[in-house]
């Protein structure tokens, strides 16, 4: 199944969905050094996003995060593309710096749909603005 | 969002990879946020300096090449470049501190970094567009100079620098800085008032702009400009709001043609500041063991009247709690202040350059911290080792260190 949404950040990238059906302020959610959630009040807490499609509604807080996604890459520790509901700045921003590809606003919202499992694979197309599972 | 045939160029990398990340960051930002256009930009204040803040990812910045398009200057890093070793910052994360800000020198971004660029040249005209990072500051150049500019993250503004312009939305455009709620002050205001009213306007407001209706009879005087400069950083500190409106001192408060409509856009709910609102914040609840102002930097002025207190509270001796004083380089170096500061300095007052307590580590060893700033009630908790934060005003904090 194909969605189309809109490019938010380039690049193509395929790997297992891990969705969290909360936004995410990642300076001080996740620790850049090894990719866990560190974050106790998140749903996804304790797992890693390294490799992973991170799945959310987007990112909030501090606009330091962008600068934590850019390590999160540094250290080989980041996820392999976002999937947001509403983009904001910081996970845009973050993803671009990082060339992380990033696409929101689909057309039909996996999370609410609930059209994509944890663990799923999943390709996102940052350039074309799209999403394949 | 419409992209210039220049533009255009950019963002396919014809004008290299720094370009094109940074034009990829506008048009990004500007898509989001319904954007028409980009619109070129007479200044940039770029935050993410300190490396308390910034880490590693610095070396983004270090990635980057050519230079700013317009004039751009820095938020405070995590020491004073001259007095590092004096403050106890160790020589590890000295360097480390020099390479971030030589990253950004790289670019041609003025190495003066303060939270108060508006007071060191970098000053907006009414109606002139920025792309500025450090809430103080975007409070205070919308509301104070009716300048005009979002709160900018630390790589937003730093790309609106690489390319001398910034996407139009929010605060550039005239109808989305019209007051939507009501703020009545029911008391006479002064010094530290201004903090506190700040922080509680934040909390309350949350990103609705303020109309902030001071108390007003005859024989009170409308705030300093370093009073303002308090009340722009509380704001920004608790709240998400870019900007606030004060009859009298706002340059769109009230003048606009369409006055009257303005004030129809205000919503009904209105919210009133009593003074006991203001005392709360003054419960002394812990002994503090260091004194910092300062936050933001101090003005010549402002140290001008610390030196004045320093001397009558004083009467030449020295103070027995540490208490520090945070300026910008250029108002410390400026004729006028250089005298007074080693006067201060006299009394065994520090005065400190280029950073501050929140964002240097070199300030993590205390329990409790006695200031005159909002920003620094809300921030102290959160950034500086455990320490709490209490508010007093400015006289008081100099009577609290002797």
């Amino acid at each position: 199944m194909k969605i189309k949404g809109r490019s938010i950040s380039k690049g193509v990238a395929t790997g297992e969905a891990l969705i969290s059906k909360q936004k995410i302020s990642f300076l001080g959610a996740v620790d850049p050094a090894t990719g866990i959630i560190v974050d106790k009040s998140l749903d996804v807490y304790g797992k890693e996003i390294t490799n992973r499609i991170l799945i959310f509604p987007g990112g909030k807080g501090s606009t330091v995060g962008s600068y934590i996604i850019y390590l999160l890459k540094k250290h080989g520790k980041s996820p392999c593309a976002m999937i947001s509901h509403r983009a904001d700045t910081i996970v845009a921003v973050g993803a671009i710096i990082a060339e992380i590809p990033v696409v929101d606003s689909l057309e039909i919202d996996p999370i609410e749909g609930e059209l994509i499992q944890d663990g799923q694979e999943v390709l996102v197309n940052g350039t074309g603005g799209y999403i394949e599972f | 969002m419409h992209l210039t045939k220049e533009e255009e160029r950019i963002l396919e990398g014809e004008e290299g990879w720094t370009k094109k990340k940074a034009m990829e960051i506008l048009v990004a930002i500007g898509d989001i946020n319904h954007a028409s256009e980009l619109i070129p930009i007479k200044s940039a204040h770029v935050s993410g300096v300190s490396y308390k803040t910034i880490g590693e990812a610095f070396e983004f910045v270090n990635s980057l090449e050519g230079t700013v398009k317009v004039e751009s200057t820095l938020n405070p890093i995590g020491m004073d470049i001259e007095k590092w070793d004096e403050m106890g910052i160790s020589i590890d994360f000295a360097i480390k501190q020099e390479k971030v800000l030589a990253a950004y020198k790289k670019l041609g971004i003025s190495a003066e970094c303060t939270c108060v660029p508006y007071l060191i040249g970098n000053a907006p005209d009414k109606g002139e567009h920025l792309a500025w990072a450090e809430s103080s500051a975007v409070l205070y150049a919308n509301s104070v100079l009716g300048a005009r500019t979002n709160m900018e993250g630390a790589p937003s503004a730093l790309a609106a620098a690489l390319i001398g312009k910034t996407p139009s939305y929010g605060l550039h455009q005239p109808e989305n800085r019209e007051p939507e709620i009501r703020v009545c002050v029911k008391c006479n205001l002064a010094d530290a008032d201004y903090s506190a009213l700040g922080f509680l306007i934040g909390n309350l407001v949350g990103d609705k702009i303020p109309l902030i209706e001071l108390f007003s009879s005859s024989s009170v005087s409308s705030p300093s400009k370093d009073e303002l400069k308090h009340l722009s950083a509380a704001i920004g500190a608790t709240g998400s709001v870019g900007m606030y409106h004060i009859k009298g001192i706002t340059p769109e408060a009230g003048v606009e043609a369409g006055a009257e409509e303005t004030e129809s856009k205000l919503s009904e709910e209105k919210i009133e500041i009593e003074k006991n609102d203001i005392e709360e914040f003054y419960i002394e609840n812990n002994e503090p063991d260091v004194i910092a102002v300062g936050c933001p930097h101090c003005s010549s002025c402002e140290l001008t009247r610390i030196y004045e207190l320093l001397k009558a509270e004083g009467k030449r001796r020295k103070v027995r709690r540490d208490f520090f004083i945070f300026t910008a380089r250029a108002i410390e170096q400026s004729v006028q202040t250089q005298r007074i500061v080693e006067k201060i300095e006299n009394f065994g007052v520090k005065v400190i350059c280029d950073t501050c307590f929140v964002v240097s580590p070199a300030f993590e060893n205390y329990d409790c911290v006695l200031t005159n700033s909002g920003k620094m009630l809300r921030y102290v908790p959160l950034l500086c080792g455990g320490a709490n934060a209490r508010l007093c005003n400015t006289k008081e904090c100099v009577k609290e260190a002797f």
